[in-house]
């Protein structure tokens, strides 16, 4: 049943990932992107396909599925419904970051950003951690509601800062190079597969310490790796798209309604489930305002949120 | 815990508790007299004398027109925060359950955006917005009853959407209007005016007595629901009072100043540590709210920074460090299993 669920799921992926590299704001029928495909030529056709919309697709598979993975992580490890992947100050770190490569050192190439962010997003973690592992929640809020201070004093008296800042924050795959799914995919690789092996940890975990440490766990390598594999996945993907902050919450609850409460089900289906919609919500802002674009984190929102609230309207949640 | 009785009444009160909002009272009395009596132009002497009914015309203007409005705006603000936010953190169960949850806030702030980039009235349409988002999240979460978690995570996703709304006009909009609509969104006391004090302060006149009154129920409530209903309360109905409390109060404190970043969360955390009580703390928390945003912006107005900073600035700022300290404190002292709630 699960398996099959499991497959479903896949199918749909590959199905939007296909759309990914069909659909796009300048028309090609799918003949000549099939064509241009597999046999590259020097025309715009296979330009569009190349350099745009396969770096593009490739792009939102790994912040996907990071977003889903870290989401669900961050729940299993908080025992909060409502934290998100960002909670662990890792958004916020990454802001900073970006805001500082901007203001002091004059960076305005996204290839560099990202490893601004990624320092960035590593050094706020570790400080939640410092601060308080026994109550990742507050600490968490407690640092990024510092490192926002910090953010919005920058942008409120640099307007130049904020101008690029602004274009950045909304989230978006667009405009995004080879050279950055490159640069983040072996850190959503090891995350991934760290978080796939912590399944069964996180679920002695959510049976309360005491319990899991009874089973023979080592309830806090388990915090600590997990932390990590959060701190590495939604890092990479802020760092290579922004901050998406919605996919993460919704998509370890939408399959949680299927998979029930075991962990390495919800990690399984929610690194799939994630970049289907955020792929989806993608292809979606390239047509419905052509020839213009939406970004992904703007119509992720708008594509996620009313599927949500309807689940919860028809379901029991966790 | 004490009782006091005077006749057939009596009271129960909670002596650190009471002792720590009288304190918090006093440093926010200190602090408004400091944020009226200090800064450029006025000399501490005229500003007081001013403030006690004998000073001259330049001090009125400057005191009665500018200063007292924004130190009273900034009272208001953090006391309606301080209480909307331990009402929904209590409500919910969760530190992390503040007003902002519920959609007041982003509905508020989108409603603001959008008047600030068509050039409209920017309160009015705060307002309106903001209260119409609480209502839709609510109806939306409504199903025999509202419970805790399901009235938080329908907020979430209306509050994904509304954000994407905002990012969608702040990337659209040309650069010194986005600004202008960021600076709101950061939170602002600057410019505060009468007009923007007198209908926090009706607000708050009505809804604050009755949070108190309704915290009382509060503590029974966070018993649990069975609990509660076994104790002879209507669960669903007093929910209802005190969400439309929590969403009156920040609604109109958001459409004032702008959502001001982690008071709501963060003041109720603070009273709890501060006054060690197991409660909501409403009042606690009103005062603690209160006394950090009126910090906060004497420190936004004395920094010397190159522009003025918005107070929200300061608030995410002095509020995360006080708490990241008094949970690393928590932690160094009692080493591991001290656990907030």
């Amino acid at each position: 049943m699960r398996w099959t669920g499991l497959g479903l799921c896949l199918a749909a992926l590959a199905l939007v990932a296909g759309l990914s590299i069909a659909v796009g704001a300048q028309s090609l029928d799918p003949a000549t992107v099939w064509q241009v495909l597999w046999h590259p030529d020097a025309g715009q056709a296979s330009s569009i396909v190349h350099d745009l919309r396969i770096p593009r697709t490739l792009l939102g598979l790994c912040v996907g599925a990071a977003l889903g993975l870290s989401g669900a992580i961050m729940q299993a490890l908080t025992r909060n419904p409502l934290a998100d992947p960002g909670l662990l100050g890792v958004n916020m770190g990454a802001s900073l970051a970006v805001v500082c490569a901007i203001m002091f050192f004059g960076v305005e190439d996204l290839t560099v950003w990202v490893w601004f962010s990624m320092a960035g997003a590593l050094l706020a973690a570790v400080a939640v951690h410092l601060i308080g592992s026994d109550h990742l929640v507050l600490a968490g809020a407690a640092i990024s509601a510092c490192l926002l201070g910090a953010v919005n004093a920058a942008l409120s008296l640099d307007a130049g800062v904020f101008d690029q800042w602004r274009y950045w924050d909304v989230g978006a795959l667009n405009g995004r190079s080879m050279e950055i799914v490159v640069q983040v995919a072996p850190f959503v690789a090891a995350g991934t597969l760290l978080a796939l092996a912590l399944g069964g940890g996180l679920n002695a975990l959510s049976l309360g310490e005491d319990v899991g440490r009874s089973l023979g766990l080592r309830p806090g390598r388990t915090k600590i790796l997990a932390a990590l594999a959060v701190t590495l996945l939604c890092g990479a993907a802020t760092a290579a798209a922004g901050p998406i902050g919605f996919v993460g919450l919704m998509a370890p609850h939408a399959v949680r309604a299927f998979t029930g409460a075991d962990h390495r089900w919800v990690l399984a289906f929610s690194a799939v489930v994630a970049p289907a919609l955020l792929l989806a919500a993608d292809v979606l802002g390239r047509v419905i305002v052509r020839p213009a674009e939406l970004e992904s984190g703007i119509v992720t929102a708008f594509v996620g949120a009313p599927i949500f609230i309807y689940l919860l309207r028809r379901r029991r949640f966790a | 815990m004490r009782t006091l009785r005077l006749a057939t009444w009596s009271l129960r009160v909670h002596v650190r508790g009471a002792a720590v909002v009288a304190i918090l009272l006093l440093l926010l009395a200190v602090v408004s007299v400091l944020a009226m009596s200090t800064g450029s132009a006025l000399s501490p002497g005229r500003a007081l004398a001013s403030l006690l009914g004998y000073g001259d015309a330049t001090a009125d203007l400057v005191v009665h027109g500018f200063r007292a409005p924004r130190v009273l705006l900034g009272l208001l603000v953090g006391t309606a925060l301080g209480a909307s936010g331990a009402i929904v953190q209590s409500l919910t169960r969760n530190p992390l359950g503040t007003p902002d949850l519920i959609g007041v806030n982003a509905g508020a702030a989108a409603g603001a955006v959008f008047m600030i980039l068509v050039g409209g009235a920017v309160l009015p349409g705060a307002l309106g917005c903001g209260l119409l988002a609480g209502v839709l999240v609510y109806a939306l979460a409504f199903k025999r009853g509202v419970g805790g978690t399901r009235l938080v995570l329908v907020g979430i996703g209306v509050n994904a959407m509304l954000h994407s709304a905002i990012a969608y006009l702040l990337t659209r909009a040309d650069l010194y209007d986005a600004q202008n609509a960021k600076m709101w969104l950061i939170g602002s006391l600057a410019g505060a005016g009468w007009d923007r004090v007198w209908p926090l302060a009706l607000t708050l006149g009505a809804a604050l007595p009755a949070a108190l009154v309704l915290s009382r129920s509060l503590s029974m409530l966070e018993l649990g629901e069975e609990v509660a209903s076994g104790l002879g309360l209507r669960v669903e109905r007093l929910r209802l009072a005190l969400l439309v409390v929590a969403v009156a109060l920040s609604g109109v404190a958001v459409s004032v100043s702008g959502p001001i970043t982690f008071v709501a969360l963060a003041a109720p955390q603070l009273a709890r540590r501060l006054t060690r009580s197991p409660g909501p703390g409403v009042a606690a928390s009103a005062a603690t709210g209160a006394l950090l945003l009126t910090t906060a912006d004497l420190l936004a107005q004395r920094l010397p920074t190159a522009g003025q900073l918005p107070v929200g600035v300061l608030t995410g700022v002095l509020g995360g460090l006080y708490l990241a300290w008094l949970l690393r404190r928590a932690a160094a002292g009692s080493g591991r299993g001290w656990r907030s709630r």
